[in-house]
């Protein structure tokens, strides 16, 4: 039997690579995203303080560090027993909210929104922030830019440094926010509202105006059919920084409610041999394997996620633009991968809008900014939802408040079972008779890109940029190569 | 006059370098158009690994490696930079100490694997399956990854003209660095990068910068409370490694009240940051029985350069 096998070289760069094999007609027959690299923080943190983690967790990616900064801060929290006063509480979320619209800022206009605006079968050397200066216009670009800044300078202010933020203290914040500083992030917080209103408007000129992608918005081969995991407020509406935990089944319905602790009733992780990140499921179903549809147990986060288990967002501009959507796909939940890319265009305004109502408190400027500790609990857990999903950071302590023990679930890990699912769904799409081209790699990957591109997390690589090289033997011959990097 | 070829390279870091050349913003821009960019993965372009393989060897006049190398794909990459690599660039302190993903030294790879993928709660594999090297699949499809290795700094792999500490660099730093790479305005080979300040020096809490002195610590306090405003951080007893550290990011850590932890890398003329650092403060409170009262004092004078310790040796 002759046997066609796609598969990518290895042993060059890169952090994570899609092996397609295909069957003696050319046809695929399974598709693997492997991630290539492994941390350890979960064991070499052991021995340090409790306190010291955040700083030091943050680092598990520079894209969304504030997240793990944050989550291991809210830990922190617990195991000092100190409730932080109101004015770091909403430091820590605005410093969250900036992160979220900076990072999806990034994820949009260098990673996902290239694929569209300048044609998904481009040349690869095409698809990316340059080539989308040149269709857009450079001044247009450099508009994005300066007012993406906006929000990493709103990280430096608070965090004092705008990649990896130092202000951490549990119970609390470091810093106060004097009044200055907090005029300088209403001007700022001006360009975040900009910024969320065109990345929405941008979103529905270039695809949803374009026939031939409005129609992959359709397009049965995009959805990945899977539960939904998000955080949401008491009136059901997508919140970040803290909340309830919910999940919705494929159809839809609440099934699981959660805080804190009981996630471990609610993920489990599979390990498999051949990736270095992990594979959650829901525990209640019980490992299903790698599949979507009705009865899966693979569960999705992220903006779509949130989208899908929530009734909308608690902000006005966000909440139409919402409706606008799922108008669009006429009703809820939505499947299709490259929703994500809309739903995260809508979160920025909705973050945007957040700020301004955080801003507009009084407590904001407290000079109160942290409840001194009491006695070291010695286990604490921070949830919170992250760019790419709900984060979950989980620490035990000795009596002195050191780290023992860490169990860390990031958003990319959950959805590593929907990446290989929605990966293989397009690699069956597009591959057909064994002919593979740069253009139908693209159309491969840009099934994973809706995800945040990003193993960040689990790879802590730069979002979507790990190279995927893909080389196609037949009978064991070499007889093509492909590479998009 | 051709322009200088310019390469970056990310490898076992977590991006945040990358992010801070980006937040460098119009100065990149600017950058950019006065160099001609070579390779850039896996970030930012989608420059093809065999474009770079495909340079003859020194065409490429500046090259910036970020992360540490941690398995055998970075250390194939490290390799391949300094071939093709006329300068090569440590760029942030994983490349030039390798950096907290340095801290994984302190455990044997197998210790590592096993808390990751058998151990933590929510784990569920019974058998003990472990991510490997080689595998195949449904006895079919056959798959492999990198192997690990122990962390290392970049100069533990091959020659180094350049350090640029920092975790990440601040884009500051950043924007002086490009300046002088436009210039040619370079210190000799082997040296950092840097304005040549201690953190120390540019730290508005510095009494000797206000005509005063600096008191002895009498205690060892942990980051924890309301933490003080304007006195010196070391004074109050917070162990600050601001005396050693390379202050290029002016004292960022500083301004928003927490101590300084070592990522801007040694001040010159200091090969082992930690054993420097433990001299300073021991010395700073007037005796070695405070190391003692130090939690975990690894973490904290080893935070960013584990793998260049002279006196701790990586478990295999
Ligand atoms: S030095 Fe810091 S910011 Fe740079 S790659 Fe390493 S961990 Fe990330
Ligand atoms: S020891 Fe720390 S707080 Fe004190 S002057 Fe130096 S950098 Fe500033
Ligand atoms: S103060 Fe120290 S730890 Fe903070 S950014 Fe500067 S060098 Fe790094």
């Amino acid at each position: 039997m002759k046997k066609l096998v796609v598969e990518p070289i290895t042993r060059l760069e890169g952090h994570g690579k899609i092996t397609v094999f295909l069957d003696d007609k050319g046809n695929v027959e399974d598709a693997f995203l492997q991630v290539v690299e492994f941390m350890g923080y979960e064991k070499f943190l052991q021995g340090m303080p409790m306190e010291e983690v955040p700083r030091t967790a943050s680092t598990i990616c520079g894209v969304c560090r504030a997240v793990h900064f944050t989550a291991s801060l809210k830990a922190a929290d617990q195991i000092f027993s100190a409730e932080p006063p109101p004015a770091a509480k909403k430091i820590r979320e605005l410093l969250l909210l900036a992160h979220h619209i900076e990072d999806h800022t990034e994820v949009l206009y260098a990673l996902g929104l290239p694929d569209f605006i300048c044609g998904p079968t481009a040349p690869p050397q095409e698809r990316n922030l340059m080539g989308v200066a040149k269709k857009l216009g450079k001044e247009i670009v450099k508009d994005i830019l300066k007012k993406r800044f906006s929000a990493a300078r709103i990280v430096e202010i608070l965090g004092g440094k705008p990649v990896h933020p130092a202000a951490a203290v549990p119970g609390g914040w470091a810093k106060r926010v004097t009044e200055e500083e907090k005029e300088e992030i209403e001007r700022l917080s001006d360009d975040l509202i900009e910024l969320g209103k065109v990345s929405v408007e941008l979103f529905k000129e270039v695809v949803l105006k374009n026939p031939e992608y409005s129609k992959l918005l359709k397009e049965e081969s995009f959805n990945v059919v899977t539960n939904y995991m998000g955080t949401v407020d008491e009136n059901k509406k997508v919140t970040y920084y803290d909340g309830t935990q919910v999940v919705v089944s494929p159809e839809g319905k609440e099934i699981i409610r959660f805080t804190g602790k009981e996630y471990l009733n609610v993920l489990a992780e599979k390990t498999l041999p051949w990736s270095y990140a992990k594979f959650p499921y829901l525990k209640e179903v019980g490992w299903k394997g790698l599949k979507d549809g009705k009865d899966t147990s693979l569960c999705s986060v992220g903006p779509l996620g949130r989208l899908n288990v929530s009734e909308g967002y608690s902000t006005p501009l966000a909440q139409k633009a919402y409706e606008e959507m799922v108008e669009f796909f006429g009703g809820k939940p939505i499947y299709n991968v490259f929703a994500y890319h809309w739903a995260r265009a809508i979160e920025v305004l909705n973050q945007a809008e957040l700020i301004k109502e955080i801003l507009k408190s009084p407590e904001f400027t407290d000079e109160n900014v942290v409840t001194p500790p009491r006695k070291v609990t010695g286990e604490g857990i921070g949830i919170i939802e992250a760019p790419r999903g709900t984060l979950i950071h989980h620490y035990w302590t000795d009596e002195e408040g050191l780290v023992t023990d860490a169990n860390l679930i990031v958003p990319t890990t959950i959805n590593n079972g929907s990446i290989q699912v929605s990966v293989k769904k397009a690699a069956k799409y597009f591959i057909k008779n064994g002919e593979v081209d740069e253009g139908t790699l693209n159309l491969i990957e840009m099934a994973h890109r809706p995800y945040d591109l990003c193993l960040a997390c689990a790879t802590h690589v730069y979002p979507g940029h790990y190279p995927t090289n893909v080389v196609i033997y037949k009978g064991g011959k070499k007889v093509k190569e492909l590479r998009n990097y | 006059m051709s322009k200088p070829r310019f390469a970056y390279y990310l490898a076992g870091g977590c991006a945040g370098c990358d992010t801070s050349l980006i937040d460098t913003s119009e100065k990149l821009v600017k950058f950019l158009e006065n160099v001609e960019l070579m390779f850039f993965a896996p970030t930012v372009a989608d420059f093809k690994y065999k474009d770079l393989e495909a340079l003859p060897d020194q065409s490429v006049d500046f090259g910036f490696f970020s992360g540490n190398v941690r398995n055998s794909e970075h250390e194939h990459m490290a390799k391949l930079m300094r071939r093709k690599c006329k300068t090569l660039i440590a760029f942030g302190i994983c490349a030039s100490l390798g950096g907290i993903k340095g801290l994984v030294n302190l455990f044997p790879q197998k210790e590592l694997l096993k808390k990751a993928y058998v151990e933590t709660p929510s784990t569920d594999n019974p058998e003990g399956v472990l991510p490997s090297p080689k595998v195949t699949v449904e006895g079919k499809y056959e798959l492999d990854l990198p192997v690990l290795k122990p962390a290392k700094a970049l100069d533990q792999v091959v020659e180094v003209d350049y350090y640029v500490g920092g975790c990440p660099p601040s884009y500051n730093h950043i924007k002086w660095i490009l300046e002088k790479l436009l210039s040619g305005d370079l210190p000799p080979k082997g040296s950092w990068l840097t304005m040549g300040k201690a953190v120390c020096d540019v730290c508005p809490r510095n009494p000797i910068r206000h005509g005063g002195i600096k008191k002895r610590p009498t205690e060892v306090k942990r980051v924890l409370g309301q933490m003080p405003e304007d006195v010196c951080l070391l004074e109050a007893g917070y162990l600050c490694l601001g005396p050693v550290t390379q202050g290029d990011c002016s004292a960022a850590c500083l301004r928003v009240n927490v101590p300084c932890r070592g990522c801007g890398g040694p001040i010159p003329g200091v090969r082992d940051f930690g054993v420097k650092a433990i001299s300073t403060i021991a010395t700073a409170m007037g005796s070695v029985d405070v190391l003692k009262k130090i939690p975990d004092p690894i973490h904290l004078f080893y935070r960013y350069s584990l793998p260049k310790s002279s006196v701790i040796k990586p478990k295999e």
